[in-house]
C-alpha cells in the first residue's frame, strides 16, 4: 500500500502494531521450477471473493474456508464478502482484474510469457487471526492445485 | 498472505506474492513477494488499465524464477491515477441529479435515496457490464427495506436461513454500500476512492443510517452485533474523521 511513512499517523500505528502479533516461520520452504513460460499458474486471493450463489465469507468456520473460482468465471458472476470495511472496494467494483487479474493471467498465457493459466483459482478471506488458522485450509488446498498440475500461484492480498 | 506461502510452498507448490504492507510480508518472510506502493484493496494498481496491471503481475511471476530466498522486491511505479468516473460519450446520462432526501424519517429518507439512485445504478451495470450485487439474494429495494426495518420498534428476521441478525445486517450493509459506489462512480465529473467514501460517509442517508446502525449494534443483546459496534460497519478513517469533525464542532462551541 502506500508507504508507511505517507500515512495518518493512527493508520500507521494500526498496521505496525500487528507485526509483532504475527508468526516467525523457522524453514524457508523453496520450491524450484520450470521457466515461466512453462509453468501453470494458478491465482489463490485473500479478497473474499466467490461466486454469485456461493457461501459468503462471515466469521467462524465458514470464514476460514477457501471458495473455488472456476476460470470460465463470468465476469458478472464474481462478487466480494469480504468482512473487512477498511480497504477500497471501488476499484473491484469497477474491474476485477485489479484485485483478482485472471483476464491478465489469461493474456499472459495467451502471449506465451507463462505456460497457462489454471482450470481453478482460489479465494481465502483475509483479515483472519492468527494467521496460523489458515494452515489446514492451505495444505489441503495444496493437493487440489497438484491434481490441477499447477506449478506456480501467485498469492494476491486485498 | 505470507503464512499461505509457506503453507503451500511446504506442500511443494512454488509460490509469489504481492505484498501491500511491506512490514507484515517482512516479519512473515514468505519465499517471494512483490511489495506494491498501491492502496489496500487494489494490489495490481488501478482498474481499468490493462498495461500496468500485467506489468505488475508480471513482475511479481517473474519473482519464480529468482535462484533463491526470501526475496521482496520492490514495484518501482505508483498508481497512475485514482479515477473511476466514465467518459460521457456513448452514455445516455440520467437528468436527474438528486442530493440527499431531506423529509420524511431517516428510514424514509433512505428508501428514497435508494431509489433516486436506481437509475445510477442501472447506468453502471450498463456501462460495466457486470455488478458485484447480489450476495443476499436480495432485490435493492427489498434489501433498503431490510434495513430502514431497523430503525422501527420491531427489528426484522434473518433474511436466510442460518445466518445470525448480525451476519445478516453485515451483508446487507455491505451490499447496499456497493449499490451507491456503483451508482456514483457514473455520475458526472470525476470520482476517486476516496471521494466517493466521503461523499457516502458524510453526504448521504445510507451514511448516517449506518452511524445508527452502529450505535444499534453497540447497545443490542444479541452477540451477533457486537462486530458492527466495534468493526465491520464503519471504516477506521471514516471514523477518525467523522471524530475530528465532532472534536472541531465541540472546540467551536464551547464557551
Amino acid at each position: 500500500m502506500v508507504r508507511l511513512a505517507d500515512l495518518p499517523g493512527w493508520e500507521r500505528e494500526n498496521l505496525l502494531k500487528r507485526v509483532p502479533t504475527l508468526p516467525r516461520f523457522d524453514g524457508r520452504p523453496w520450491v524450484r521450477g520450470p521457466a515461466l513460460a512453462a509453468r501453470r499458474v494458478a491465482i489463490v486471493t485473500t479478497a473474499g471473493l466467490h461466486v454469485r450463489g456461493d457461501r459468503p465469507f462471515g466469521s467462524g468456520a465458514a470464514g476460514m474456508d477457501y471458495r473455488v473460482i472456476p476460470g470460465d468465471v463470468a465476469t458478472e458472476d464474481l462478487v466480494m464478502s469480504h468482512v473487512s470495511v477498511n480497504f477500497d472496494r471501488s476499484g473491484f467494483q469497477a474491474d476485477w482484474n485489479v484485485a483478482f487479474p485472471l483476464d491478465r493471467l489469461k493474456e499472459l498465457a495467451r502471449d506465451g510469457s507463462v505456460g497457462s493459466a489454471a482450470a481453478f483459482h482460489y479465494s481465502f478471506m483475509g483479515a483472519i487471526s492468527p494467521v496460523t488458522q489458515y494452515e489446514p485450509k492451505a495444505r489441503e488446498l495444496a493437493g487440489l492445485l497438484k491434481q490441477d498440475q499447477v506449478d506456480a500461484v501467485l498469492l494476491s492480498p486485498v | 498472505m505470507g503464512a499461505l506461502g509457506h503453507y503451500l510452498e511446504q506442500e511443494g507448490v512454488a509460490t509469489t506474492q504481492v505484498s501491500l504492507v511491506r512490514e507484515h510480508t517482512e516479519a512473515l518472510a514468505p519465499p517471494r513477494a512483490l511489495w506494491v506502493p498501491f492502496m489496500l484493496g487494489r494490489p495490481f494498481g488501478v482498474p481499468r488499465h490493462a498495461e500496468f496491471q500485467r506489468n505488475v503481475l508480471l513482475a511479481a511471476l517473474r519473482l519464480l524464477e529468482t535462484d533463491h530466498g526470501p526475496v521482496i522486491e520492490d514495484y518501482p511505479h505508483d498508481a497512475p491515477y485514482d479515477d473511476l468516473g466514465v467518459e460521457p460519450e456513448g452514455l445516455a446520462c440520467p437528468v436527474s441529479f438528486p442530493g440527499r432526501p431531506s423529509q420524511g424519517t431517516l428510514a424514509e429518507q433512505l428508501v428514497a435515496e435508494v431509489a433516486q439512485l436506481s437509475v445510477w445504478h442501472d447506468l453502471a451495470v450498463r456501462h460495466r457490464g457486470r455488478t458485484t450485487l447480489g450476495v443476499t439474494g436480495l432485490a435493492i429495494d427489498a434489501l433498503a427495506g431490510y434495513i430502514a426495518s431497523w430503525f422501527t420498534d420491531s427489528p426484522p428476521a434473518s433474511f436466510r436461513t442460518g445466518l445470525t441478525d448480525g451476519a445478516a445486517l453485515k451483508l446487507a450493509c455491505d451490499e447496499l454500500k456497493a449499490y451507491y459506489y456503483e451508482a456514483k462512480s457514473v455520475q458526472p465529473g470525476r470520482h476517486g476512492s476516496a471521494a466517493i467514501q466521503h461523499w457516502f460517509w458524510h453526504d448521504t442517508a445510507a451514511g448516517h443510517a449506518f452511524i445508527v446502525l452502529r450505535t444499534i449494534a453497540a447497545q443490542s443483546p444479541d452477540p451477533s452485533m457486537k462486530p458492527l459496534a466495534v468493526q465491520s460497519l464503519v471504516p477506521r478513517a471514516v471514523d477518525m474523521s467523522l471524530q475530528s469533525i465532532t472534536s472541531t464542532t465541540n472546540q467551536r462551541s464551547a464557551p
